[in-house]
Parts: structure tokens; sequence; C-alpha cells
């Protein structure tokens, strides 16, 4: 809501000043986004008149005028506007005058001829952006008046952000009215007289749907002349409120809502047929709209209309047949109330929006609709002349307006403050609601023009808003303590994001809505039915909910490689996506945290005391050892989309696959641009912040004793495998049993490798002997040899 | 006895010019050894007469502790300067970089996160999550924002396209974190619902949101954190307080000024909006808006099964990327979800 302040206080005029008044307002819940003047600072212009235009002697596009200033003797000013010329009226600049932009005027030689004073555009004026040539005035401006008393340039625009409770400010007459509740000071809102008709010609109307329009006003005027000039004084109050004049019809309508709130609509009389309708849209019906758009409307839709046609979205937008024209003579004006519930959404669910849609979905004053009529056939009257009918009027059951109570006490609980009911009576006074009072509860009863008081809370913010929020006190809070519960088998999630922060990882943060080629390439999404995208994408590059966090990482790398960052860890935390018909708590989608990883570059800070080794899947693999700990996590071979198939393993904690690990697959390396592959992983996050409860185990006193076996096995045998192999038959001495080498070349046959363990074995009760340690390294390479076909190296 | 002095003095020169500890037991031969010259003259005492015995026994002995003092003064110069070299060799230049893996860091708007968490965690409250594909339900309608209510228009919603192309119209990207709000109270009704007088919720939900929004100063995602506090005597002057509370300690000074102002949201009456002006630095005496609260509208309660004459309580909503960008002045909100490591490591 936009409005210029001198309009404001014709109606309302406290002894504020305008930055006083706008902070009122904001206070108040009307969040002043905007107070700019309505033009900057300068003096010194004044309307002067053109006498004379003469061609400069030494410059094609200069003229020489004799210009009248209202001073009595005719000033020459060199001018270079095209659109000069003898007879106009226009803005000039005398000598002294200080313009926008610190531009000072003085008496000088333009080629050679003096020139006292400048002839101004509008944009010289800063009052427009852009202008083709000097700023015309009209014919009737009195010569030697200051241009800024004549534009009325001394004024400032508000701009007011409504919040959607609020419709009943959408009118001068709704801030004024606020205004005066805030302030205590009196408003002066126009009185609307009522026109008498002076022809006796009407159109019936017929409320169809009366839930949707229970009260609708028409009127026909007849011989009104459209093409009559809007007055300067209404072009210039909308242009303040950001709308544009088109035409002295349009403006009258425009002006009209501006000023009371009720959107208004002119039919050409002439197209209309019959009676007019108020009813909701019949099956496959189609309006052709003001603004050039075919709407196919659904039964939803209340429509205006005449016994043969529809005429227009009723609330919303006009019919482009219907409407009226410069050559309109005669039309029919609609005053009428259209219930929110049946214009919300609509607007939007056609993709445009309207000034009076947006009031009507929120509530227009039905105790105002007649007003509006009449104030509008009173201003057609004075501007475009014309002989009024009667008006006709068409009701049903008005919106109630129940009573609300209000108690005392329950108004001081909720706000936290003591109150008192003389206050509270004061300030509903001062809201002019009715209200009854017994004892300290209030019968309050909404006006016509509020849709937002339907329950007690609703009188209560009423209440604080008076009140001021600023004068509620902000004590610290009080309650009863009770400790959090942290249970100890469950990581805090940042405790884990700190631990790859130590590890040398970054964490980012990605959008959730990817590129479709990174579902294909890093998911294997190819399949439309297993993506989950989005209907209104903002690009297209970002049109899918990932499934994998690996997209966001790789783009992460390319951005940072080419701001020449050579050596790069990334991690995020974040929900993936997929349809999942079980998943909970929104079916249909799961969407699990999970924790992705990316490493390039070296596997140390390059230095001076590095080899520069590239890192590799074992650092990460490491990394991730480490961030499971105490928790020991297998690793399997995998096939993954994303990953190199050789390496590449998932990862499973007590037999449940938790996540995967490997290098990115060369094809994504090349297609991606990538000097050599990354190292990528995706955990789930879960899986991660459970740990366990430490439980205590017996310390041996007695010392270890360590033997190394070192076997030959097949190149393909995973030492994954040959642990789980000795598991079930490991002697219950043994502590721990390590691979400490692995050796292929010279010595051991192809295709095969050297494994080296380490064994240690304990017991917590006596020292070992020799014999029974032999034994156990025995049995363990007599079941290697029998299940790997190992043979044991001396 | 001239003799004795003459070895004395012989040893000393002769452990003085070696500087090898080899050789310089070799020189104690000499003097010390099986046949060295003090142990000859030693094995020479019992030729004397007893009444010489003594003197010379004791003249021997003494010129003997004078060339084991020499012996072992060299052995330790010797000692020291093998010492000394061996610490010169050894030196490092210290100030060659450390060698290890540097650290990474977390993201600015976690960190920011993790405090808030803390701060609340410190009034006891606890933290609550909520999915991201949220239903239109929690989203909307249980937090008193029917379907075509003009307050969804406040918020350019991301919808989601079935498989055969048409879009679904129970399900959307959240538009705030509120919905955490609407679940966690059912939650806690079903739990305790039964119970004579329920516990109190407080709660911290932070979450990734999403609107169709993008221009410098818009992300199509970016964060909330929600806040909800529901009791028996839970007042607007109670949520004043644990806002300023939290402003104050999260900026960590009282040189700020809070200023709550009516606004509108469908789920909470009466609703504030939240400003914040510093009284110092470079956004000295600026308005800026922070955040929106109010109290929980009594519809929203009876959604969720909570009588709204026992119980009140407030909810709150916060940027943190906006509260991440005036802590630590980052002047432009797209540079969290570039992931450029130079902006990111400045918070490491």
């Amino acid at each position: 809501m936009k409005f210029s302040e001198s309009w404001l206080r014709t109606l309302v005029d406290p002894q504020l000043t305008s930055e006083e008044l706008s902070h009122l307002l904001t206070m108040a819940g009307l969040e002043v986004e905007d107070l700019s003047p309505v033009a900057p600072a300068f003096d010194k212009v004044v309307v002067a008149q053109v006498l004379e235009v003469v061609k400069h002697p030494d410059a094609d596009r200069l003229n020489v005028c004799q210009v009248d200033i209202g001073s009595g003797t005719p000033q020459q000013i060199v001018c270079g506007a095209p659109n000069v010329a003898a007879g106009l009226k226009v803005p000039c600049a005398l000598p002294g005058a200080e313009l926008p932009g610190d531009f000072r005027i003085k008496i000088a030689k333009v080629r050679g001829i003096e020139s006292s004073g400048m002839l101004c555009s509008a944009k010289e004026l800063g009052i427009a952006e852009e202008a083709s040539g000097l700023l015309i005035l009209p014919a009737d401006a009195p010569v030697g008046q200051s241009i800024r008393q004549y534009l009325e340039l001394d004024d400032q625009v508000f701009e007011i952000k409504l919040t959607p409770n609020r419709a009943d400010c959408l009118s001068l007459l709704g801030v004024a009215r606020e205004v005066g509740a805030i302030t205590g000071v009196a408003t002066n809102l126009p009185v609307v007289a009522e026109v008498p008709a002076s022809i006796a010609d009407r159109r019936a109307i017929a409320l169809d749907a009366p839930v949707a329009c229970p009260l609708y006003f028409g009127r026909v005027v007849k011989g009104v002349d459209a093409k009559a000039l809007t007055p300067e004084w209404m072009k210039r109050r909308l242009e303040r409120s950001g709308i544009r004049a088109i035409s002295a019809l349009v403006d009258i309508t425009n002006y009209v809502m501006l000023e009371l709130g009720q959107p208004l609509h002119v039919f050409d009389d002439a197209k209309l047929e019959g009676a007019v309708h108020a009813r909701l849209a019949r099956p496959a019906e189609k309006l052709l709209l003001l603004n050039e758009q075919t709407a196919a409307v659904d039964a939803d839709v209340l429509m205006i209309s005449d016994d043969a046609k529809p005429l227009a979205m009723a609330g919303i937008m006009g019919g482009e047949e219907s409407g009226v024209t410069l050559e309109t003579r005669d039309l029919f004006l609609e005053s009428a109330f259209f219930a929110p519930a049946a214009i919300a959404g609509r607007a939007r669910r056609y993709g445009f929006a309207s000034d009076a849609a947006h009031r009507f979905e929120r509530g227009v004053d039905f105790g105002g609709t007649r007003r509006a009529i009449e104030r509008a056939t009173q201003l057609i009257l004075e501007i475009c002349g014309g002989q009024a009918g009667p008006v006709v009027e068409a009701k049903a059951e008005l919106p109630a307006r129940q009573p609300v109570r209000l108690r005392t006490a329950r108004a001081e609980k909720v706000l936290g403050v003591p109150l008192g009911s003389e206050r509270i009576a004061g300030i509903f006074r001062g809201l002019a609601l009715q209200f009854t009072q017994q004892g300290d509860d209030f019968l309050v009863t909404p006006p016509s023009w509020r849709f937002d008081m339907e329950i007690e809370e609703d009188l209560i913010e009423e209440i604080a808003r008076l009140v001021g929020y600023d004068n509620i006190p902000s004590p610290a809070p009080r309650a009863r303590m009770a400790m959090l519960r942290q249970p100890e088998a469950q990581r805090p999630a940042y405790r884990i994001r700190q631990m790859l922060a130590d590890r040398g990882y970054q964490e980012v943060v990605n959008f959730a809505f990817v590129d479709t080629a990174w579902e294909t390439d890093f998911a294997g999404k190819t399949d439309e039915a297993d993506r989950i995208r989005l209907a209104n994408p903002i690009a297209s590059q970002m049109a899918v909910m990932r499934s994998t966090l690996f997209g966001g990482l790789i783009s992460n790398l390319l951005t940072n490689l080419k701001r020449k960052q050579g050596r790069v860890r990334l991690f995020e935390v974040g929900r993936v996506f997929r349809r999942d018909t079980e998943a909970t708590p929104v079916s249909g989608f799961a969407q699990p945290w999970r924790l992705g990883g990316l490493a390039y570059g070296t596997a140390l800070p390059e230095g001076w005391a590095d080899g520069g080794r590239k890192v590799d899947f074992f650092d990460v693999k490491g990394d991730l050892e480490a961030l499971l700990l105490p928790a020991e996590a297998v690793f399997e071979r995998l096939t993954h989309p994303a990953l190199h198939p050789g390496r590449a393993a998932r990862i499973l904690l007590d037999g449940r696959e938790i996540g995967c690990v490997g290098e990115l697959h060369p094809e994504w390396v090349q297609k991606y641009d990538l000097p050599v592959a990354p190292i990528l992983f995706e955990l789930d996050f879960s899986a991660l912040k459970q740990i366990v409860v430490p439980v205590y185990g017996e310390v041996s006193n007695f010392p270890p004793v360590v033997r190394d076996l070192a076997v030959v096995v097949d190149q393909d045998i995973a030492l994954q495998s040959i642990l789980e192999g000795l598991k079930p038959v490991l002697s219950s001495l043994v502590r721990d049993i390590q691979l400490f080498d692995l050796y292929v070349g010279k010595g051991v046959p192809e295709n095969k490798k050297s494994l080296a363990f380490r064994i240690v074995m304990q017991d917590t009760q006596r020292t070992l002997q020799d014999s029974e340690v032999d034994a156990v390294v025995q049995q363990i390479a007599s079941e290697l040899a029998q299940k790997f076909d190992a043979e044991r190296r001396a | 006895m001239d003799n004795l002095d003459q070895i004395v003095r012989e040893a000393q020169a002769a452990f003085a010019a070696i500087s090898d500890p080899d050789a310089l037991e070799q020189a104690k031969a000499r003097f010390l050894g099986k046949s060295g010259q003090i142990t000859e003259l030693l094995k020479g005492l019992g030729k004397l007469p007893p009444e010489e015995k003594k003197t010379a026994g004791a003249a021997i002995n003494v010129a003997k502790t004078a060339v084991e003092q020499a012996l072992n003064e060299r052995r330790e110069a010797i000692r020291k300067a093998a010492l000394e070299a061996r610490l010169a060799e050894e030196a490092l230049d210290v100030s060659l970089p450390g060698r290890s893996e540097t650290r990474g860091g977390l993201h600015p708007v976690t960190r920011t996160l993790e405090r808030i968490e803390s701060l609340f965690a410190s009034i006891g409250f606890e933290v609550a999550d909520g999915p991201e594909i949220e239903e239109d339900f929690f989203n909307f309608t249980a937090l008193n924002t029917p379907e075509d209510h003009p307050a969804r228009s406040m918020h350019d919603t991301f919808y989601l396209q079935n498989p055969d192309g048409s879009v679904a119209d129970k399900v959307l990207l959240r538009t705030h974190t509120s919905p955490i709000q609407a679940r966690y109270m059912q939650a806690h009704v079903a739990r305790y619902g039964q119970r004579e007088k329920m516990p109190e919720i407080r709660i911290i939900a932070p979450g990734r949101v999403y609107r169709v929004d993008s221009d410098a100063t818009h992300s199509p995602m970016f964060h909330q954190v929600e806040g909800l506090w529901i009791g028996e005597d839970v007042s607007f002057a109670d949520l004043k307080g644990v806002i300023a509370d939290f402003l104050k300690s999260f900026f960590e000074t009282d040189e700020l000024t809070v200023r709550f102002r009516p606004s509108f949201f469908p789920f909470t009456e009466p609703s504030a909006e939240i400003d914040v002006a510093f009284m110092s630095g470079a956004l000295k005496g600026r308005w800026l808006e922070i955040a929106g609260c109010g109290m929980v509208h009594p519809n929203v309660l009876r959604h969720a099964g909570i009588d709204p004459e026992k119980y009140t309580g407030f909810a709150f909503g916060f940027g943190p990327d906006r509260l991440t960008m005036l802590r630590y002045g980052v002047n432009d909100l797209r540079l969290f979800f570039e992931g450029d490591l130079r902006f990111l490591r400045q918070f490491a």
C-alpha cells in the first residue's frame, strides 16, 4: 500500500513529523517499508511561459527563447530541448537555483549568447527517471508560481507492507482510521452524500450465488464523456500510489478503491443484455480478460454475467468485451461485496494478481459498499458528466459478526503484563469497537471492516498492539528446571563433523536439488520414475532432488580447481531423497541424513618434507575407520555407478550396509574433466551417531607374547575373508591379529601374495608357555592352509 | 721424587694432546696400565726398605691420583666436545613448517547452529528434527493456513512431480521449519497426553528450507531455526525475555537493542517481527529484521491435541544464515552455498 502523506493528512493530521508518523505505523504493525520524498531537494524553479523561440545563430540544435517568469521582464534563455515552442508553459530554473545532482544555474553565455536560466525536463527536476524533452505544464498553470508548490512536490510517499490480516488498511480511509486509533487524533473521514437519480434507467441484479456474493449495488449512468481528462489532483494521488493514470473512468474507480478500499467495476452498458447476475462459472466457460488472457474458469469461480454471457471474473478481473473504452457513452457501475472464500487463491490459479482480488480475498468492508458507489457516481458526474439512474441493491445474508468474548485475566496471562479492564475498555473505544462489559469480561462485536477478529486471541493481539509491544516487559523467563537427557550411546552430530574437520575435511552445504545428469551418473537413476523431480524448479540444473551427495561434492571440487586449489577435502552432512512407499514420516519419500565426503590431491598438504603422494583409497578408508571407532566396519568389494569397480567398497557394520567408499569411475573423471580421480565416500549419518557405551574388560598383568606368521596365498583372496575365516577357530588366547606386511614380487610365485600377520596372545591368569603359543600359531597356519591353500613361509 | 712430578706432567701433556677417546685409553695404559709407569713404580715399592716405603708409597699415590684426575678431566672434555658436535650436527631449521594433516573446518552456518543449540540447551531446549519433503498438511494446514489462505502466497513453494508428470498435491519442500513444531507437539501429546500434567515442550529445530526465490539476498535453499516453548504459564513477556537474552548471548554484547513490532503469521497470535540494532560497529543504529515470532495460535495447539485454555506458549523462527552474516561480517548470502574453500577456510 503506497500513498502520499499529503493525501493522508487531509483525513487525519497528527502533530508528528513524517519520520515520527512512520515509526508509529511500523510499531503498530503497519510496517513502513519506504518513506521517500516525491521530489529531491531543489529550489528557485518556477512556472514559466515561452514567449518566443528563435534559432541560435551558431548552433543548430539550440534555440534562443524569450521567457515570461512572472517578473514582468521577459528573460532570454538558451534551450536545447526538441519540444520547446512558443506559448508552452514549462518549469524554469532561475539563476541561483540548485537542481538535483549539485547542478547550479548561473547567468552564462551559451555559444556566445547570454542565457539567464534553464528550462527543465522532469528528469532534470528529479521527478522522473527518463524524459524526452521539457516538462509541459497545463495551460492554466500560474506563471511565476514555485514549481514545488504548483506540483505539490513537498510531499512524501509512504509505502506500507501490510500483513494479510490487515486488509482494512488497504485504503486511505483505513490507514487514517488506524492513525486515529493509535494517536487519539480525530479523523476527518470523507462524507459521501447520495447522488439522486436524474433518469430512471436501471438494470435488474440477480444474486445466483448468495453466499459468494451477498451484496451487490449497480447503477446505470448515461451520456458520459469517457474522453474527459482526469483532473491533475487525482492523477497525482494515483501516481503517488503507484497507479498509472489511464482514462477518466478507470482512474475514478482506482481512486475510489484507494480512498475507500472498495474495488469497483465499470461495464459498457451498451454491451450488456438483460439482468446482471453474480453466479458460479458454468461448465467449460471461458472468458477473455482485460489482460488479454483467456481463462477457462473452474466451477468454483464466481462470475458476473448478463442474461446471455459471462462478463467478468467477479472481484478479480473484468472481461475485455464488456469493459469501457474511450467511446463508451453509457455505463453500468458495480460496487459489490464478494466473500473472501469465493475469491481466495483464484487469481493465483490463473497466474495473475489484481488489486481487486488482493482486497476481496482478504476482506472488504461490506458496510461501505453503498458509500463507494455513491462516491464513484459523484466523481463520474463531476469529471465525465452524464445522468445517473437509481442505485439498485441486491442483498442476501451478509457475513455474521459474532460477538467475541475477551477475559481480562486471560489477556494478562497471555501477554504476561497487568492491564486492568479500564485500560482495555479504553483501547477498544479507541479502535471504535462496539462492546458490552460484564465485570472483567468484554463482549466485542467486530466492525464490518475487520475480518481478523473472530477469537479472543485476535482481541488480545489488538490490545498488545495498542499497548505497544515495546511497553510489555521482557523479564528473564522462569521455568521448572529439568535436565536434558543426553544418551551416551549417541554421538552428537557436531562431534562427528568436528572429527572430520580435524582430519582435514572442510564442511560444505549444497543445494538439495541437482542436475538430472548427476542423478544418472552418480546414482544410476536412469529411470524417470525413480527420480523425484520438482514441478517448478528455478533452473533446469536444479530440477531433481538428490539421492546422493556426490554430485554437489564433485561440483565443489571443480569450483575449487578452477580457483587453483590443488588439494581439496570436503564433506557435507545432509539429507538425500528417494522414492519409497514404506517411508516414514512422509509416505512415499525416504529422506535419510547422509555424510558424504571427497578427497583429492596429495595425501598430505604438499610441503618440503613430503613426497607429494596422491591420496588413495586407503587414506580415506583410514579416515573412515577412525571415524567409526570403536566400531569396526567390514569393507567389501562393491559395484556402484559412480565408482571405479575395482576400487570401491561397501561398508558394513554388524552386517548392515551403512555406506560406500571408492575412487570416482574413470568415465566420470573424463566426462567432468578432472585431472585425476577423487576418492568419495557416503555414509548413513545415523549409523555414525550410534556408539557403544563401554563395558569394562579385565586388564591382564601377565606379559603378552607376540609371534609373526607369514603365508603365501592366491592374489585374489581378500584379507577380509581370511580374517573372517579364522574367527570361528581362533584360540581364546589370541588378543589381536594384524596384517603387518603385504608383499608381491621376487621370491613369491606369480599370482600369489605374501601376507605377514602379527599375532598377540595373552592370558589374564598366567604367563603363557612357549609350547602353548607355538601350538596356537601352528593351528592358525594349518587352518589357513586348509581353507585358503596357504603355504607358510619361513 | 722429581721423577714422579715429571711423570704427572708427562701424563697431563699426553692427555691434553689427545682428542680421540680410544687414543686416550691407550695413553692411559702408558701410565696406569699393567706395565704403566705409575704401576711399575708401585710394583717397585716392595724393594724399598720399610721406613721409606711409607713416604714413597704416599708420594706415588698422590701422583697416581693426579694422573687419574687428568685422565678423567680429559675424558669428560672429550665427551662434552663430542656431544657438542652431535648437537650442532643435529640442529634443525625450526622455522620449517610442521609435517601433518592440516585441519578442515565446519561450515559457518553449522558453527552458528551449534552455538544457537548450545545457548538454548543451557535453558533446557532440546533439538528436534523433521522431514524436508513435507506434507502440505504440516507445512500449512496444521499451522492454521488452510488451502487458499492469502498467507500461502507469502511462501513461494516448491512442489514435486509425480512419476506421471502431474503435480503431487499432498507434498512439497518445506517452506519453513515450523512444521517441526506441529509434528513435535503431536508426538508429545501422543506420549504424555494421558497425564494430568503434560511436561513442558522446549525445543529448537534447525534445518534447511526451500522457497522459489533466487537473487543476491535470497537463496532457493536456506536455513531456519525454529523454537517452541509450551507450558502452563508461558507468556508474550517470556518470549521477549528469551529472545533478548538469546540475542545478547549470541552476539556476546549488551550493546544492542531488540525491538518487537506487530506482524502476522497464521500460526501465532499475537505475532511479532523482531528487529535488532547494534549500538556500535559497522551496522550501528540500523534496524535489522532478524526473526518472526509469536504466541502459538490456539488453533495450532488444538490441531495437536493441546488444550489452549490450559497451556500457552510461544514459537519463533530465526534465519541462521542472516545471523551468521551479522556475526562474522559476511556480505553475500550466496557464499554459503558455493563451496569455495578460500571462503570456508576462514571459519576453520
